[in-house]
């Protein structure tokens, strides 16, 4: 009964979808304003509805209630109640519920907390938002119903897959979709901007914070799917470029992008018709993200045909939005004319080339990831495009990008000059000079990778200081308390890219691996820490066995660790999975791995020493922070309310 | 990430690890060789990974055969050659830079150059003229203390 609930919710939410698509969008143009103001609610309702059918699908999982043929597939009694929750997302049409959840979420927050919009704009919002969240339904409800009954209700489930069940990727796809579907926000303001005709410094306010949201959350996912790689799947590798992957990063470079174009809207009201178009781009590759995900088309041409009709509906909406955005942008953008005038060297000229490289690095991982499909239609080649191109391919980009960045972030608007910027940054230069030294002494091999990355981080580190330091102007300390949140959102992101930067630069020069066989007792050493082998045992879990050892590891005679690597086999799906024992350190990872017994005795072990890795999702953590602070700055609160009241007294149309 | 998650799930069925202690070389210069070259190429079974993290079958082949070659003597390019004609250039993650593949090089720089290009024009066309600013008038500098203090 409680899935018919969901699903009739469901339907229902659909046509109020349908409904705040259409009557808003006529009252605006119409003026017609009992029209205008029915999108709120209808945005509330919508969300309600969605709710509803939601909590009915969490409920079917919570409960076990295997008449619902999803819960049956990807889930269990004796799975632990957080996984059978995340469970309802662990799958492809509890997924796209959580989607258009998300769709519904952003926009009743549009209707709440907007409530500075001049109703017509908002009305069209609203509209627009109404339709994406309707063509995502329309999926749903058609082509991934999730509340499909079985004939005869079998007695259990079939679990989850077992690599699912933990913390880190339960939560990685609530993140990212909220990461992707944020980015619907900003492209529902530029549509709607683009069918008013009118782009100004308060639309950029408004459109920035969802930009800002939907880059941190983003930022987030991303790094949890990464932190997740890193300890699961048992060599500690954190980014494959895998076509999945490079699905979720896409967005993220454009929003990146996006969001430094939003402020030279913002502050100078120039260019004006790219933010649209990067807005308009994000979210298509969210929605080119959501294709490659959902059909396989890329992972495997071939998986294409599994599915269809779900891969041909996607890539029709992602056609309908995109085109039709498209299409309104080259008759509208002309009418976006810029104002202010600035010299080649200034802030925006330094934001101009930061979009540039932001822009043409995602195109580079666009073309990589579907060259593959690109060589099988046209030369019928069939090919692989992997981390050894991307990484060739991708990186000057982000050393241009972090060579950069701390000037420009520095340089004043309109017109600057390169040596003044350059003065406040001579600490920055030395620092980082220093690091690269210091760098290069102590590698071995003296590895470029590693000189360059750590210097290129604690460039943006020291930069991003110089930069705090400088606004404080000669008031010292307590200035710096006081300085706008933006300000310190700016230098916390910015130096977070930096930890993030000697994360990745060192962990991938300086890793130490050996794989061995190593006897009960043995002791052996790798790069300077003694690692032995003290005992394996077999003990149950709740819904697994676990084969699970104890490695003690010393260093000059004091035991630094006590580690348990684990193999773990879960008899309903018949499949193993490795727990690798980490312990995490700010200079290094220790990451102990147990593999089989062999047959002449002894078991397969993998030791790894990883140097700095966990600067990796450090620096992803003040990337987020950065967003956060700069998102609760007052000036969003405040400031947004300006144009309101001015464009207020205006007579009516 | 799905890619990977499904290429497990469906190969993990044979309990084992990547590389196996059994098939590392004894000379460790020609092992730490292997190593980077199988980092480079595809597992052909299973979507997204290399043989060296794979734990298929056919990826200890694979990993047993590369090191045949380099123990015969091959240089690093002869080795993945041999592999290429006996597999296919789908086990190529770096793909060979000849015929179409061009396109995939040329594409990056070729672009960055043109939206530079482009950039450049915008920020002329915005240029602000050379000589220096506008001189603040009597009134415009007192309404800007006022805007400061505020």
């Amino acid at each position: 009964m409680i899935a018919e609930l969901g699903h009739f919710a469901l339907i229902l939410a659909f046509v109020v979808a349908l409904f705040q698509m259409v009557v808003p969008m006529i009252g605006a143009s119409k003026g017609w304003s009992g029209w205008i103001d029915s999108a709120r609610p209808a945005a509330l309702a919508q969300f309600g509805l969605v709710g509803i059918s939601f909590a009915a699908l969490t409920m079917a999982f919570v409960t076990s209630d295997f008449s619902v043929a999803l819960v049956y597939q990807n889930s269990h009694t004796a799975k632990p109640m957080i996984y059978k929750i995340s469970g309802v997302w662990g799958n492809h049409e509890g997924s796209m519920l959580l989607w258009v959840l998300i769709v519904a979420l952003f926009g009743a927050m549009a209707a709440v907390f907007d409530a500075n919009l001049p109703p017509k704009l908002r009305a069209r919002v609203l509209s627009v938002q109404a339709s994406i969240g309707a063509a995502f339904l329309a999926f749903t409800l058609f082509t991934s119903n999730p509340f499909l009954r079985m004939e005869s209700p079998p007695f259990d489930g079939r679990d989850l897959n077992p690599l699912l069940q933990d913390p880190g990727l339960a939560f990685h796809p609530p993140f990212l979709y909220l990461g992707y579907v944020g980015l619907s926000m900003a492209f529902s303001f530029a549509v709607a901007a683009l069918i008013e005709g009118r782009v100004d410094a308060a639309w950029a306010r408004w459109v920035r914070p969802w930009t800002l949201a939907a880059w941190v959350f983003l930022t987030i996912g991303i790094a949890l799917g990464s932190w997740w790689a890193y300890y699961e799947l048992g060599w500690g590798g954190f980014w494959f470029w895998d076509p999945v992957e490079n699905a979720s990063f896409m967005p993220w470079l454009i929003a990146a992008a996006l969001l430094h174009s939003a402020i030279v809207v913002e502050k100078r009201e120039v260019l004006k018709s790219w933010t649209i178009l990067l807005a308009i781009m994000a979210f298509g590759f969210s929605l080119i993200g959501t294709f490659i995900v959902r059909s396989g088309v890329i992972t495997s041409v071939h998986s294409f045909a599994s599915d269809p009709q779900r891969g041909v509906f996607i890539l029709a909406i992602l056609a309908f939005f995109v085109g039709g955005a498209l299409l309104l942008y080259t008759f509208r953008a002309a009418s976006m004319q810029a104002r202010g005038a600035f010299a080649p060297v200034s802030r925006e000229g330094a934001l101009v080339l930061n979009n540039i490289l932001l822009a043409v690095s995602t195109f580079v991982v666009f073309i990589g990831t579907v060259w593959p499909l690109v060589a099988e239609m046209l030369w019928d080649r069939r090919l692989s495009v992997g981390a050894p191109f991307f990484e060739q391919a991708f990186t000057p980009f982000m050393v241009a990008l972090a060579i950069i960045l701390p000037v420009g972030a520095i340089l004043p608007w309109k017109r600057g000059r390169l040596k003044r910027a350059l003065y406040p940054l001579r600490g920055a230069l030395v620092f980082a000079g220093a690091v690269m030294a210091l760098v290069f002494a102590v590698s071995t091999g003296h590895s470029a990778l590693a000189v360059i990355g750590a210097g290129l981080g604690a460039w943006l580190v020291a930069g991003a200081a110089a930069d705090l330091w400088l606004r404080t102007g000669n008031s010292g300390l307590a200035r710096l308390r006081r300085l706008p949140r933006a300000d310190w959102g700016k230098a916390v992101a910015h130096s977070g890219l930096g930890v993030t930067f000697i994360g990745i630069s060192l962990l991938m020069a300086w890793q130490v691996e050996d794989i061995r066989v190593a006897r009960i007792g043995e002791t052996f050493t790798v790069a300077g820490y003694d690692i032995t082998l003290d005992s394996v045992e077999e003990r149950p879990g709740p819904n697994y066995n676990s084969i699970i050892a104890a490695m003690s590891v010393d260093r000059d005679g004091r035991q630094v660790a006590l580690l348990h690597p684990e193999k773990r086999v879960y008899p309903v799906q018949s499949m193993p999975t490795t727990e690798a024992a980490i312990q995490n350190g700010l200079f290094r990872d220790l990451y102990l791995v147990i593999g089989d017994e062999q047959q002449d005795g002894g078991w397969a072990v993998r030791v790894y020493i990883k140097p700095f890795a966990s600067w990796i999702w450090l620096g992803s953590a003040l990337m987020a922070l950065g967003g956060f602070i700069s998102l609760s700055d007052r000036r969003y609160r405040v400031a947004a309310g300006a144009r309101h009241a001015r464009v207020a007294p205006q007579p009516a149309e | 990430m799905r890619a990977l998650i499904l290429c497990l799930s469906l190969l993990l069925a044979l309990p084992a690890l990547a590389v196996q202690p059994d098939e590392v070389l004894s000379d460790p210069a020609l092992e730490a060789r292997a190593r980077e070259i199988s980092k480079t190429l595809r597992c052909p079974v299973c979507q997204g990974e290399t043989i060296d993290e794979s734990n298929a079958a056919i990826s200890r082949d694979l990993r047993l055969y590369l090191r045949e070659r380099l123990v015969a003597g091959d240089s690093d390019s002869e080795a993945v050659q041999a592999i290429a004609d006996r597999f296919g250039e789908y086990v190529l993650f770096e793909p060979p830079a000849r015929g179409a593949n061009w396109l995939l090089y040329l594409a990056g720089p070729v672009m960055a150059l043109l939206a530079l290009l482009v950039g450049w024009r915008f920020i002329r066309s915005r240029g602000l003229a050379e000589e220096g600013p506008a001189k603040l008038s009597d009134e415009e500098k007192a309404r800007l203390e006022r805007i400061l203090r505020d």
